[in-house]
C-alpha cells in the first residue's frame, strides 16, 4: 500500500476517533442501549427462559450469558445505522464534499470512512465486555482476542449496509424510517435474543425469516468467536452480504451511476 | 500521487496547459437540464468570475468539476488532467472552497486542516509546516487551537481558503465564497484571493451573484439559465457602460 494511501486512512480514522471523544453522550447512549438488555430484560428472563447445551456452549447458560453475542452485534448495528445517519447529515450540510474532493479513489475513502467507523464501535463492544464480565459473564479468555476479527467483519457488513442505506435517502427527515423498517425487525427477528431452535418451536415462518436476516449470522459469527471458535457458515454469509452491500455502495455513490446523477446541487 | 503523463489532455510542459478548460459540458438532471453545452477556460495565474444568478448553474458546474457527478457530456480539463479519465490527478490539483460552509466545527482548526492534509496523503510532520505557512497567508495562525465553531463566519471562510492550499493547488474554486459575510468580511476575502494569485502561483474560478465583486480587469464567464451568454474581460463585456447594465441586457432583463 502507498504511503499516501495509509496516511489518508489514518487522518480518516483519527477524525472519527476526535469526533467519538468530542461526543461523550453518543458513547454513554451506545453503552447504556445494551446495558439495559442486559441487566433489565436478561434479568427478567433468565426465569422463563430456560436454554439447553447449545453450540458453542458446552453446558447450560444463564440467558444473560446467551444474550450478551447478540447485544455486542446490536451495538454495531446501531453504529452502522449511526454512521449512515452522519453520511446523510453530511450529504446535506456539504461537509461530504470535503472527503468526496480528495484524489483517493471513492471507493477507498467510502472504504476508510466505514472501516474507521467500525474502529469506534469496537471500542463501545469491549467497554460493553467489560462491564457484562463484572455482570457475571465470563467467556474464556481467548475469546476476547478470537472475537475481534468477527467483530471487524460484522461491523464492516453492518456499516456498508447503513452506507447503502444512506444512499437511497434522501433527506434527513426521512431517516426515522430506517429505524423502524430496518433496525427493530433485523434485530428482533435474529437469534440475538432466542436461538434459532426455539423460535422454530413457536413459528416455523418466524425461523425462516430468522435464518433469512444477515443479522442473525452476524450475531453467531461473534457468538462462536467469542467462545474461540468459527462459524463457517455464519462466516461465509457476513463475507457474502458484506461484498453486496459494499458493491451496492460504491455503485450508488459513483460519480457517473446511482444517486448523485438525481440530485441537483 | 503520481502523475500518469498520458492521462494528460494536453502534450508538452505540464505548466503549459490552461489551469482549467471546459469544454462543450452538458449535465441534466432528469427532464432538467441544468447545463447547455458549456465552454471556457481559466488562464494560469488568472482570476475568473463565474457570473450568474442564482439558479444559473454555478454550482451544478463546480460539482462536476470536482467530480461529485460526471456531466452527462463533454470534456472538462484541471491543468491538462481529464476529470473523467484521470480524476486522481484532477482532483489533486484543485483547492475548493464549497458554498456550504463545510469545516468540522466540533474539531479545532489544527485538527480540520490536518484531516484534509491526510485526504491529500500528506503526513503528518510536513503537513504541520504546511498548515502553519497557510494559516500565516490567511492571517489565522493565532487561531490554531480554537474550535472552528467558535470562529466568525469571515474566518471560516479564510479557514476554508488556508485548506483549499494546503496541497499547494493550481486552481482554487471558490463557489459564492463572500455570501452570508459582512462588507468588511467579503473585502477581505476578495482580496486574499487576489493576493494569493498573485504571490502563491494559483489561479482561481470565483463563483458570484455580486457585480461589485468583479474588476475590470478580471476574466468573466456569464452564465445563464445553463448556458454561458458571453465571456472575456469584464470591461470589455461592459461596453461604454457598467457590468450590471451588461448583464441585463444580456440576460433580457433590461428596462
Amino acid at each position: 500500500m502507498k504511503a499516501g494511501w495509509t496516511i489518508a486512512f489514518a487522518g480518516i480514522a483519527r477524525r472519527e476517533v476526535l469526533r467519538f471523544a468530542r461526543q461523550r453522550e453518543r458513547f454513554l447512549a451506545a453503552l447504556v442501549r445494551p446495558l439495559v438488555w442486559l441487566f433489565i430484560f436478561a434479568a427478567g428472563f433468565r426465569s422463563v427462559l430456560g436454554l439447553s447445551i447449545t453450540a458453542p456452549y458446552e453446558t447450560y447458560v444463564l440467558y444473560e450469558v446467551y444474550v450478551v453475542p447478540g447485544l455486542c452485534a446490536m451495538i454495531q448495528l446501531f453504529n452502522g445505522m449511526q454512521s449512515s445517519l452522519s453520511m446523510v447529515y453530511d450529504r446535506e450540510t456539504g461537509a461530504m464534499r470535503t472527503l468526496l474532493v480528495s484524489p483517493y479513489p471513492r471507493w477507498f475513502l467510502l472504504g476508510a470512512k466505514l472501516v474507521a467507523g467500525v474502529l469506534v464501535s469496537i471500542l463501545q463492544v469491549y467497554a460493553f465486555l467489560g462491564i457484562a464480565w463484572l455482570w457475571g459473564v465470563h467467556p474464556p479468555a481467548i475469546g476476547w482476542l478470537t472475537v475481534l476479527p468477527a467483530l471487524l467483519l460484522a461491523g464492516v457488513m453492518l456499516g456498508s449496509l447503513g452506507l447503502l442505506i444512506s444512499s437511497t435517502i434522501r433527506q434527513l427527515e426521512n431517516f426515522a424510517g430506517v429505524m423502524n423498517f430496518v433496525i427493530f425487525p433485523m434485530f428482533f427477528a435474529s437469534s440475538a435474543l432466542y436461538p434459532l431452535w426455539r423460535m422454530k418451536e413457536s413459528s416455523v415462518l418466524l425461523h425462516d425469516i430468522c435464518a433469512l436476516n444477515p443479522f442473525t449470522y452476524a450475531v453467531e459469527l461473534i457468538r462462536f468467536a467469542l467462545y474461540g471458535q468459527v462459524n463457517l457458515t455464519a462466516l461465509a454469509v457476513v463475507a457474502g452480504c458484506t461484498a453486496v452491500f459494499f458493491g451496492g455502495t460504491v455503485f450508488m455513490y459513483d460519480p457517473a451511476k446511482g444517486l448523485w446523477r438525481k440530485r441537483p446541487g | 500521487m503520481t502523475v500518469s503523463p498520458g492521462a494528460r489532455l494536453t502534450g508538452g510542459a505540464p505548466d503549459l496547459a490552461p489551469a482549467l478548460v471546459v469544454a462543450d459540458v452538458s449535465h441534466s438532471f432528469g427532464a432538467v437540464q441544468a447545463l447547455k453545452g458549456v465552454s471556457f477556460s481559466v488562464a494560469r495565474g488568472a482570476f475568473t468570475a463565474l457570473l450568474g444568478v442564482n439558479g444559473a448553474g454555478k454550482t451544478t458546474l463546480f460539482s462536476l468539476i470536482t467530480r461529485l457527478y460526471d456531466s452527462t457530456s463533454g470534456q472538462i480539463a484541471v491543468a491538462g488532467f481529464d476529470a473523467r479519465r484521470a480524476p486522481g490527478e484532477a482532483l489533486a490539483r484543485l483547492g475548493v472552497v464549497f458554498q456550504t460552509r463545510a469545516l468540522d466545527t466540533d474539531l479545532t482548526l489544527r485538527q480540520n486542516l490536518h484531516y484534509h492534509a491526510a485526504l491529500h496523503g500528506i503526513a503528518r510532520k510536513p503537513a504541520e509546516a504546511r498548515i502553519a505557512e497557510v494559516l500565516a497567508l490567511v492571517d489565522l495562525s493565532e487561531r490554531i487551537d480554537h474550535r472552528t465553531g467558535a470562529l466568525s463566519g469571515g474566518q471560516q471562510r479564510r479557514a476554508e481558503i488556508a485548506r483549499a492550499l494546503l496541497h499547494r493547488p493550481e486552481l482554487l474554486l471558490l463557489d459564492e465564497a463572500t455570501a452570508g459575510l459582512d462588507v468588511r468580511a467579503r473585502a477581505e476575502v476578495l482580496a486574499l484571493v487576489r493576493r494569493l494569485i498573485r504571490h502563491e502561483n494559483v489561479s482561481a474560478l470565483f463563483a458570484t451573484h455580486v457585480m461589485d465583486e468583479i474588476e475590470p480587469a478580471d476574466d468573466v464567464v456569464l452564465l445563464h439559465r445553463g448556458e454561458v451568454l458571453a465571456r472575456g474581460r469584464a470591461d470589455s463585456i461592459a461596453g461604454a457602460g457598467d457590468l450590471t447594465s451588461a448583464f441585463l441586457s444580456l440576460t433580457g432583463q433590461a428596462a
